[in-house]
């Protein structure tokens, strides 16, 4: 307490100008807050979230298909407590071995209360309520089990895990489209999260290995190689993202006879790639850069195909420095998803839009915008979260830490 | 220029393919859009998605909305079930191209019918009936006392700037020789946060607009709607020139709608209706509405009992404006120039002969 005391003192009102600004700051924010929390909690009407929380969540998904959802989010959940926990038991050099350090326990308390008084919060049946609370369950049995046993995995069978997860991909695409003895759920119903999501990982996934093409076509000493990529990147940079959706929208109908055009949600998806690829591609072309000539001559000269002295030397040392940069692409490329309600597809921005029209909540925008923008932020925050421990597991000079 | 000379030549072209298509048939009625439309098994509608009242999205997922049950009545009568339609949300800039496209059938989102969007050389479009004619009112608190634009004489009005509303106000004004002072914004949230503020004495833009805002207002009754309308906005349904039979098809749906209200027809009583007619051999004009004797059905394309269908569907043209944007809904707009004929409104449908 009285360090603390000492703290504030030494950080807030060190000297007499310090001192009037901090309260000048003070009483300005807390002012804002009171402000806000008053709205919250006394002119707000939370209704319109609660009554709309499977629309902002799945859209227009069939009530009766919902449970395929339910499972893809389940599976979703035990693979990460799986990988959460395995990359605890097998620590690499940032690591000290704990297998749970204080963060994680801190994790699984936080995540816990969300899902405890979430539900409540939004007035979910205790049906739906109870599932929330059985996957939170399973989030951290899985993660348990995985640290328990999972340092007695061989490399090959950690190899075989890391597989799970483009299986899960591909498994998570049939259950939420349909399929294979599943009824088929068309596009037009998907929405809210579950599209955005869907749509922005379609994005991410597909437009790191075509953005890393790109950049090594625009390094290539190959003219046409070089050209036509140069053409795609600049052409790409030049167009906003809003035409193209537009170009992909309408003129697809035109060109293509009826029928043969993929569904409007796909055209979507592949624009955001083919636009996200050209920036990415940039951002890898910066980390090639800061890669000395001489780390490729050198692999070369030891033997390695170019192919090889690729892969194992000149890209992981060009990646790790386009990292940071690459990940601001992907979160700007999941904020740029809120573009597809301009066309006309119900994702979160869309299913906020049509939720706002509806007479019975006319006026409700700020409650709305706000669930918009923290649903929004949990998504960029993981993302960060995400690529700040890849950046501490790839650092070669990490040593390992104390917690 | 170029653009709308080269898509009304794809379009004639499309529709002479179409037409040579569709020679070879025999008998009833010609139509490539309604044998692909039952052909699919469901009526892909374009509609607005998120305008109050007219279309948006239900906490259960489903399409509610004026423009929406006209979707649901025309799927009822060519499918006979008022759920296979596919919505498609569409805005204001790309809404004629999916209708030219074919990407939508039927496009049923709010757009005024002109002169232009109808015309071969312009858009192409073929209009139906119109659903709701909507046009620029004005706004104004009930305690200011004011009743018509006179008495708005040198007084601050809120209007939304860059927008036809803005012109509109000021050749009303104009016309009338009534002096005002116009408080122009930039968007429709600050326009109505101004009036709300007391800024400006009332607040101009489109009735249903208008009507829409309030409600949203902390105290709505203190508000009222002037009766004066300063600008025409019928708002129609529309399909794509080049297919007289689906767009005839459409018209009498829609019309089939507003004579059910005349005839005093209700979702709830159509089928008391319906046996009563067929009971009543006496009741021609009935018999032929409700498809129980005549071909109109087959002349359109159609089931016999289209309007039944229709009807019972989504219910009389009455019950859909009530419904979704009249006194049973929060927008509570009154009839107005929605009235049918015979009370004094533009509501007139042709008749079923």
């Amino acid at each position: 307490m009285k360090h603390l005391l000492r703290r504030l003192r030494a950080e807030l009102f060190a000297t007499r100008a310090d001192a009037a600004l901090s309260l000048v700051l003070i009483s300005l924010i807390s002012l804002g807050a009171i402000g806000f929390l008053r709205w919250a909690f006394t002119q707000a009407q939370w209704a319109v979230v609660k009554v709309n929380s499977t629309l902002f969540a799945v859209g227009r998904y069939p009530v009766e298909q919902q449970w395929r959802l339910w499972l893809l989010t389940a599976l979703l959940i035990a693979a990460s407590g799986a990988t959460w926990g395995l990359i605890r038991a097998h620590p690499r050099p940032d690591r000290t071995g704990v297998l749970w350090p204080r963060n994680d326990r801190l994790a699984v308390v936080l995540l816990s209360l969300i899902a405890l008084a979430l539900p409540l919060a939004l007035d979910l049946s205790l049906a739906i309520a109870g599932r929330w609370w059985g996957l939170t369950v399973l989030l951290v049995v899985c993660r348990w089990l995985a640290g328990r046993f999972g340092a007695r995995l061989s490399p090959a069978g950690q190899r075989l895990a890391a597989l799970v997860w483009p299986v899960l991909y591909l498994v998570g695409m049939v259950l939420i489209s349909g399929g294979l003895g599943l009824v088929t759920v068309s596009p037009s119903e998907w929405g809210g999260l579950m599209l955005t999501l869907l749509a922005s990982s379609f994005a991410i996934l597909l437009c790191f290995p075509i953005g890393v093409l790109l950049a090594l076509g625009r390094r290539s000493d190959l003219p046409l190689l070089r050209w036509g990529s140069v053409l795609y990147i600049e052409f790409i940079r030049g167009a906003p993202l809003i035409t193209l959706l537009f170009l992909g929208q309408n003129i697809l109908g035109f060109l293509l006879p009826g029928g043969l055009a993929p569904d409007r949600i796909w055209r979507a998806a592949w624009v955001l790639t083919f636009f996200a690829a050209a920036y990415l591609a940039e951002a890898v072309r910066s980390g090639l850069a800061a890669v000395p000539r001489g780390q490729l001559e050198a692999a070369r000269s030891l033997g390695l195909s170019y192919p090889k002295a690729l892969q194992h030397v000149v890209l992981p040392q060009a990646l790790r420095v386009a990292l940071p940069a690459i990940v601001g692409q992907f979160i700007s490329l999941l904020q740029d998803t809120t573009l597809l309600s301009l066309i006309g597809l119900l994702e979160l921005l869309g299913t906020a839009r049509t939720v706002m029209a509806n007479p019975a909540f006319l006026g409700r925008n700020g409650e709305v915008y706000l669930t918009l923008a923290l649903l929004f932020w949990g998504c960029c925050a993981a993302l960060g979260l995400g690529s700040r421990a890849l950046e501490r597991r790839l650092d070669p000079h990490a040593l390992p830490s104390a917690t | 220029m170029f653009w709308n000379r080269t898509r009304s030549l794809g379009v004639s072209l499309l529709a002479a393919g179409l037409l040579a298509g569709c020679a070879g048939e025999d008998g009833g009625v010609q139509s490539q859009k309604l044998s692909t439309i039952t052909g699919r098994g469901k009526l892909i509608c374009g509609v607005e998605g998120k305008l109050p009242g007219f279309s948006f999205v239900g906490p259960d997922g489903k399409y509610l909305g004026l423009d929406v049950d006209v979707c649901k009545a025309v799927a009822a009568a060519v499918l006979g079930d008022p759920e296979k339609v596919e919505y498609r949300d569409l805005n204001s800039s790309e809404r004629f191209a999916a209708l030219a496209s074919g990407e939508v059938d039927l496009l049923s989102r709010n757009t005024t019918m002109t002169l232009s969007r109808d015309a071969a050389g312009g858009n192409g479009l073929s209009f139906g009936p119109t659903t709701f004619y909507d046009g620029q009112g004005v706004l104004v608190p009930v305690a200011s006392g004011i009743k018509d634009l006179k008495g708005l004489a040198g007084k601050p009005i809120c209007v939304e700037s860059g927008t036809t509303t803005e012109l509109n106000l000021a050749d009303r004004m104009r016309e009338q020789n009534i002096p005002y002072t116009p408080l122009k914004f930039q968007t429709s949230d600050q326009t109505f946060a101004a009036y709300l503020g007391d800024r400006c004495v009332a607040v101009t833009s489109d009735r249903s607009q208008l009507a829409g805002k309030r409600t949203s207002f902390p105290n709505p009754d203190a508000h009222i709607l002037l009766p004066v309308v300063m600008s025409k906005e019928p708002l129609t349904p529309a399909t794509i020139n080049g297919d007289p039979a689906w767009a005839d098809a459409v018209r009498w749906i829609v019309y089939g709608l507003m004579q059910a209200e005349e005839s005093g027809i209700t979702q709830a009583n159509v089928d008391a209706k319906l046996a009563e007619a067929k009971a009543n051999t006496n009741q021609a004009d009935l018999r032929r509405f409700l498809g129980v004797e005549g071909d109109f059905g087959k002349q359109l394309g159609l089931p016999p009992d289209f309007v039944v269908k229709a009807v019972k569907a989504a219910g009389n043209y009455g019950e859909i404006f009530d419904r979704n944007v009249g006194p049973a809904s929060a927008l509570k707009l009154d009839r107005g120039l929605n009235r049918q004929w015979k009370d004094g409104g533009l509501i007139y449908s042709p008749p079923f002969r």
